[in-house]
């Protein structure tokens, strides 16, 4: 089958490659009608996260239909249609029993070395690194599904398009699950940095939640656009300073929640540690470009609520935790609990309270996942968020 | 004052690399100048002698660089520039380094160079970068709110959502109305 490989940094490759087969009883093989590239696929691809191996088959938002199931598996039927989320989960362990489905104890076939780099390991995840299992990734034609009686999401074979719900099996929980962790009141101001597709949804959901006034910051003025269109108001940092207007929007009190929609690749804003930052991960003396959160520690207002989905990798330097203490901030984090959220998401989805196909402006082959990369990176020709057909545009 | 000055100037975008920049354009000018008033100084002190014509000439280079960024209408190119001029000091301090007599000295000259070519290859690089990003078409996106029941009738739409304990700030720590 046709597949989007990893070769090394910046070299991902539309390769031939063995179709997959039922490795275990309890797995199912998908047909993938859709799947989407990530911001967090960027970080494989510019090699920030350490575990990539080359070979390796990228890809964690994925959709289809199912093709095959093993032997053991009884909650899947050949035929159904499916998003995968890109969290594998047992849905048996402590963790998947209290809803922290991205810490699933079982599903990392890589435990020890999860182990050895975070203190205890997470759950396994599509496409992402030896850390977390090494699993074949979804930007692909078939997709082996481990533990497919709980790694699933069914969805209505009705006129709902692929566009509006593959993003259930990541970005939009992951914006939901940002919003939800900031405990959102009537009263708040929620401050959302970067206009990204996880970003996109984190703005939607704020405002579904009931926030007053929800603030964007970003410095691409079509993602600004999108960022408005979804009833936020918006800072270009390459044009004015996030905290004097951050400090003027909040009549100077800052923002009660603040979202880190960016994660360790973080732009130079108008402040010259984000620089540092950057000469630092070229030396190795820093893995991550932590500007966002040292802003969002500075700015939030006492006792707010500091929630993270950005995606960090490593050691970050320089953080003012003295500010973050002092002000008694709570911080919330994570890969996203997926399956936590999305029989309410996709309720919403059919109830027509969000539409999540907004997202999409770029709906292309397979074939040409190697150049949507660079075009997604370089946030080129007004691009936000990808879609890719590996098998034709029909959608079975 | 740099900083400032930076700031009012539109030849710069309104970035960290922008005032960077500017500050690196008056440093070119002080290094120039420094390398050629005090051109005997250097060389003695850096063992170098034998080495002042060189030594001038960078001096001149430095000079000419800086004017070219603080006053160009595009400062990338000038500061790429500082970059490949960075490159020749760091050769030619190298290429002076065996048989040194002041070798301590030497090393720390090098060593300085180095950082500041690590400046100036990431101010570079984002000065580039902007260059590039204020070129590309902008599209208009304010057509996709994605929420069909429009803004306003979507705020709180969602209140009715099940929030589990462990996502909220606990009930002992949630604000209250101490007034009552
Ligand atoms: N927690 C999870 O489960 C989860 C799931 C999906 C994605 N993610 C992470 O979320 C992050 C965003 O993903 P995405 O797909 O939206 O990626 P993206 O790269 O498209 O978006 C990042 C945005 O941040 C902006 N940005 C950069 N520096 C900034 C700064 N200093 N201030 C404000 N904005 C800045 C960029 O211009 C860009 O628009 C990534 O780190 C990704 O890995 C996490
Ligand atoms: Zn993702
Ligand atoms: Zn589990």
């Amino acid at each position: 089958m046709k597949a989007l490989v990893w070769h090394g940094k910046e070299d991902i490759r539309c390769d031939t490659v063995p179709d997959p087969t039922i490795e275990d009883a309890t797995d199912a093989i998908i047909k993938v009608t859709s799947c989407a590239i990530c911001g967090s696929d960027l970080h494989l691809f510019h090699n920030f996260m350490p575990g990539m191996r080359k070979g390796d088959v990228m890809g964690h938002e994925h959709m289809g239909v199912v093709v095959e199931v093993g032997s053991a598996v009884k909650k899947l039927r050949i035929g159904e249609r499916v998003v995968i989320p890109f969290t594998i989960i047992c849905g048996e362990c402590e963790q998947c029993r209290r809803g922290f489905y991205s810490v699933c104890e079982r599903t990392n076939r890589n435990r020890k070395l999860g182990d050895t780099v975070f203190g205890h390991s997470t759950a396994g995840l599509f496409g992402y690194t030896a850390l977390t299992g090494g699993y074949a990734g979804g930007q692909a034609e078939y997709l082996r599904v481990p533990f497919a009686d709980a790694t699933h999401i069914k969805v209505p074979d009705n006129d709902l398009t692929d566009e509006q719900l593959l993003f259930l099996g990541d970005i939009f929980p992951t914006g939901w699950q940002a919003a939800v962790q900031c405990d959102i009141q009537p009263t708040d101001t929620v401050a959302v940095w970067g206009c990204g597709p996880v970003a996109q949804f984190a703005i939607r959901s704020a405002l579904l939640l009931g926030a007053k006034q929800v603030i964007a910051i970003d410095n691409l003025p079509d993602r600004l656009s999108m960022a408005r269109a979804g009833g936020a108001i918006t800072i270009n940092f390459d044009e004015e300073s996030v905290l004097d207007r951050l400090q003027e929007l909040t009549q100077g009190k800052g923002p009660e929640k603040c979202i880190d929609a960016v994660g360790m690749e973080a732009h130079a804003a108008r402040s010259l540690d984000s620089m540092l930052d950057k000469a630092k991960q070229m030396v190795m003396l820093g893995t991550d470009r932590p500007h966002v959160l040292r802003e969002m520690m500075y700015v939030c207002r006492p006792a707010g609520v500091l929630s993270v989905p950005g995606v960090y990798g490593g050691f970050l330097d320089k953080i003012p935790f003295g500010a973050a203490m002092n002000k008694g901030l709570t911080i919330r984090m994570g890969q996203t609990h997926v399956n936590r959220w999305t029989p309410d998401l996709l309720r919403r989805i059919e109830t027509r309270q969000i539409d999540p196909s907004f997202v999409v402006t770029h709906n292309v082959p397979l074939e040409q996942g190697p150049q949507m990369y660079k075009t997604f990176r370089d946030k080129s020709d007004g691009c936000i968020k990808v879609v890719l057909k590996p098998n034709g545009n029909g959608r079975h | 004052m740099a900083y400032a000055a930076a700031m009012d100037d539109k030849r710069f975008p309104h970035t960290t690399a922008g005032t960077l920049a500017q500050q690196l354009g008056w440093f070119s000018i002080a290094l120039g100048t420094l390398e050629l008033v005090a051109t005997r100084r250097l060389t003695r002190a850096l063992g170098m002698w034998g080495q002042e014509r060189t030594l001038q000439a960078y001096g001149v280079r430095e000079i000419v660089t800086g004017i070219g960024i603080l006053t160009s209408k595009d400062p990338a190119p000038w500061v790429w520039g500082r970059v490949a001029g960075d490159a020749l000091d760091l050769g030619t301090m190298a290429m002076a380094y065996p048989n040194n007599p002041k070798k301590a000295k030497l090393a720390m000259a090098i060593a300085n160079v180095a950082a500041v070519t690590a400046l100036d290859v990431i101010c570079a690089q984002q000065l580039s970068a902007t260059k590039v990003r204020q070129q590309m078409p902008v599209r208009d996106y304010s057509d996709r709110s994605g929420l069909p029941m429009g803004i306003s009738a979507s705020r709180g739409a969602a209140s009715d959502a099940e929030m589990t304990e462990q996502f909220r700030i606990p009930e002992p720590l949630r604000p209250f109305d101490a007034t009552v």
